[in-house]
């Protein structure tokens, strides 16, 4: 690990001023991603700024949002009694990523800004896009059977890792940032960035800039919500294709719908074209099918990932099926 | 540059002056001389190195000390289990020989470091769930079923003490 100077901030007016926006700072949170790519040399901040003791701790429910300080974590986002309760696909998308160990350091702020697993991106013998600008992508040529096959570019194909982010897009929550001028609200579904020409920026953040809060709607009564995420083994592993999906349906007809796609994308990837379409359709494995279709339609596979387009479409049809499914096989009494 | 750093474990606090770079698991192994904690992959993906900080079960790959260097946050590494260092075994512990629950070993002080905090969440109430909750510790000789074995044989004694 390169030498840091340490520096541990105890407001977050201390944390921003203590920012450059060189790139030369990092902030510390959990470190679950930040410690680890620093071990490995991907990362190498001069300073590193210990953002743990600022007050953006804790999770507030209104009437209709949640209201999450960047700081907490992810355990404690998923034992929250609103969230169980009104959010059931935002607990799965956190109970289902990481462990336990992990999910007790791990933050939210830093959940949403978790850098890709693509192993030529933490390999510094290997060419990445991402890690070096022109370097070019191993990736393309090489082991991509958990690449991206949606929001892929010439330069990269590296899959965003995260399940939460996957869930909060479908959800259009929205993140409340503090920089050098001043306070920013954005909404996630336009925070993430596709590669495109510049892999090495990912999001809208800029250099220095921190995440303070994550708001997010609650959803309507009667909505049913659910992560699905499909992997190489049972738990602690990231997705091969996982979707979040919210449904309302009544008297067997969809009124609303909200599906995102993960481990398939190079960012959390919501599916305007497949929620459109379910909207008025009846609630059928069929229409789920063809909302499917829908959502893998721009798809662009590797020779290594192309099961991944059919995968995703199943995982689509089968988080919807499975969230639904109460709604006509409710037991009696 | 070395900076001041209180680590307190297992109810000693113990100041020492460290580089930032050095997590909390080096800092247990290579200064305290507390080399229960193992380093497995040293990247956060075994749980071979799992504390607790305040109960709650953390990676100690992942943890720079100098963030937990204010004396703040009360960790626990295997030695401190029974409560002092000569003391019985926890019964955590105690199952894990009972059952058999490892054959090399070497991933067990962190194999029962997070058992005991899965007790204290209330997630061994089917093998299924301790299965799903003890993800994050891998076994390499593959002992997961007798791990399982003592996790339930831990949770039933802890169920009839609570009685």
């Amino acid at each position: 690990m390169q030498p840091f100077e340490y520096v541990r901030a105890t407001g977050v007016r201390d944390a921003v001023t203590a920012a450059t926006t060189d790139g030369e700072t990092a902030f510390l949170a959990g470190g679950t991603t930040q410690v680890d790519l620093m071990k490995d040399g991907v990362l190498a901040p001069r300073v590193l700024i210990d953002i743990t003791r600022l007050p953006l701790r804790g999770v507030a429910a209104g009437p209709d949002v949640l209201r999450v300080g960047a700081l907490t974590t992810m355990e404690e986002l998923a034992a929250d009694p609103v969230v169980t309760r009104r959010l059931p696909v935002v607990r799965e998308s956190l109970l289902l990523a990481a462990s336990t160990q992990l999910r007790n350091m791990a933050t939210i702020g830093g959940n949403l800004l978790q850098r890709t697993r693509c192993r030529y991106y933490r390999d510094l013998s290997c060419a990445c896009n991402k890690r070096v600008p022109g370097a070019g992508c191993d990736a393309i040529d090489g082991h991509h059977r958990m690449h991206a096959i949606l929001g892929t570019s010439e330069h990269c194909v590296a899959t965003h890792a995260s399940d939460l982010a996957v869930a909060l897009v479908a959800l259009d929550a929205t993140v409340r940032t503090s920089g050098a001028s001043g306070e920013r609200a954005l909404p996630l579904n336009a925070f993430y960035q596709t590669p495109g020409d510049t892999p090495g920026v990912e999001h809208e953040l800029r250099p220095g800039e921190l995440i303070t809060e994550v708001e997010v709607p609650l959803l309507p009564d009667g909505t049913r919500s659910g992560y699905l995420k499909v992997r190489d083994r049972a738990s602690y592993e990231f997705a091969l294709a996982s979707a979040a999906v919210a449904i309302q349906v009544t008297d067997g007809v969809v009124r609303d719908a909200r599906i995102a796609l993960g481990g398939l994308a190079t960012v959390p990837w919501r599916c305007h074209d497949a929620e459109n379409f379910l909207r008025g359709a009846p609630a059928s494995e069929e229409t789920y099918r063809a909302a499917a279709d829908a959502a893998l339609a721009g798809a662009r596979p590797l020779p290594g990932n192309a099961f991944k387009v059919e995968l995703g479409k199943r995982t689509v049809v089968r988080a919807l099926s499975m969230v639904t499914a109460p709604l006509v096989t409710e037991p009696p009494g | 540059m070395e900076l001041p750093v209180l680590l307190r474990v297992n109810g000693v606090v113990h100041e020492l002056n460290l580089d930032p770079r050095v997590t909390l698991l080096d800092a247990l192994r290579e200064r305290l001389g507390l080399t229960g904690t193992k380093k497995g992959c040293d990247q956060g993906a075994c749980g071979a190195c799992t504390v607790l900080v305040d109960g709650k079960r953390v990676l100690s790959c992942l943890t720079l000390a100098v963030t937990r260097g204010d004396g703040e946050g009360d960790i626990t590494t295997i030695e401190g289990l029974a409560g002092n260092l000569d003391g019985d075994e926890h019964p955590v512990q105690r199952a894990f020989i009972a059952c058999d629950a490892f054959q090399c070993g070497f991933c067990t002080p962190g194999q029962i470091m997070s058992a005991v905090a899965l007790l204290a969440e209330g997630r061994a109430g089917s093998d299924a769930e301790i299965r799903e909750f003890m993800s994050g510790n891998i076994c390499r000789c593959g002992a997961y079923p007798n791990i399982v074995a003592a996790i339930r044989q831990a949770a039933g004694e802890r169920g009839r003490a609570a009685v």
